[in-house]
């Protein structure tokens, strides 16, 4: 496993090119994906308000685990090497800190607390049949449109 | 059959959200974090010449694939692994303080209907809270470099330090937000 910088902070290490049936296992990663954010109630509005107000555990629950499982299993790549399904070595993109570190993540809880939703569950809660988070997508894109347009004039 | 349709407890669906990072890097050496496909919807539809979105997003075609599968799995979960009109096991308390402050007692949905129902479409508070507070996401997300997926549980997971400065500051700034803002806002 390696570290290497990247040009734009993309999130593709692979120099496989991919179309077409070989994206299929990114779909069905989304699926399970999608089905563990609803049957664990993560998309809920109300769960993500119990969460910041320290009234029940479920959240830091998700997270923790997620993270702990996470963090093994990187380590257990890293330790024994393993490689890609292509044979490539794992490279992981570092993240950059910057000002926008801190000021962005400020930005972000305010929406998270506000809509209920960090980015993966406005897609799930469309899914879900919440017609009214196509607003909250909406919103998202444009605020990611608003800071690619003003990028440069921002501290960072 | 009627586990099917009992909700997933954390220490479930925690360790499956985890293993998303591992299975994705062995996938395809791709790093998990889905605010980034914002940014690639905009590089596809809305480029307008802003050198932010001048890159080659079909490249990156994978997050979009990854993100219509979350969509697809909601839908399958939300029609055939929950039953309809079962509350949610929230913590009492929320339950009275949202029910007796702001008139909110749709429990047996996911969302608030009072503010995520189509049928408040003319009211600003839904506009607020799902238009204004999108924004934020999306603005927050990309200048911060992530999101929940990708400083959180990615960072995290590869002990990156960044991350973690991300992941404290939206968790402080989020428990802000809900006790001081959103009473705030419900109240509007």
């Amino acid at each position: 496993m390696s570290t290497i910088p990247s040009p734009v902070e993309c999130k593709n290490e692979s120099s496989v090119p991919e179309r077409g049936f070989s994206l299929l296992k990114y779909l069905i990663i989304g699926i399970l994906f999608g089905i563990t954010f609803v049957k664990a109630e993560i998309i809920s509005w109300y769960r993500i308000q119990e969460m910041f107000h320290f009234q029940s555990f479920h959240m830091y629950g998700v997270i923790g685990s997620a993270v702990a499982v996470g963090l093994l299993s990187m380590q257990l790549i890293k330790r024994y090497n393993i490689k890609t399904f292509d044979g490539e070595e794992v490279r992981v993109t570092p993240k950059k800190y910057n000002k926008g570190t801190v000021i962005g993540s400020i930005f972000f809880g305010f929406g998270w607390a506000i809509t209920g939703a960090c980015p993966g569950p406005i897609y799930a809660q469309i899914g879900a049949g919440f017609i009214i988070s196509v607003l909250t997508l909406i919103g998202a894109i444009g605020g990611t449109f608003v800071y690619g347009v003003f990028k440069e004039k921002l501290p960072h | 059959m009627e586990w099917i349709y009992a909700p997933w407890p954390w220490y479930i669906a925690g360790p499956l959200i985890g293993l998303t990072v591992p299975a994705l890097y062995l996938a395809g050496n791709k790093s998990f974090g889905i605010s980034s496909t914002l940014r690639h919807i905009c590089a596809a539809c809305i480029p307008a010449q802003v050198p932010f979105f001048q890159y080659d997003w079909k490249k990156e075609s994978w997050n979009l694939v990854f993100v219509t599968g979350i969509v697809i799995g909601a839908f399958l979960a939300a029609t055939w692994l929950r039953l309809p009109d079962v509350e949610i096991r929230l913590n009492p308390e929320l339950k009275i303080d949202l029910a007796t402050r702001y008139g909110i007692h749709s429990f047996h949905e996911l969302m608030p209907t009072e503010i995520f129902g189509y049928q408040h479409l003319q009211e600003l508070r839904t506009w607020i809270f799902s238009l204004f507070g999108g924004f934020l996401v999306g603005f927050g997300t990309r200048y911060a470099g992530g999101c929940t997926s990708g400083h959180a549980i990615t960072g995290l997971a590869t002990l990156q330090w960044p991350s973690l400065v991300a992941t404290v500051t939206f968790m402080i700034s989020g428990i802000i937000a809900s006790w001081f803002i959103v009473p705030f806002l419900l109240s509007l």
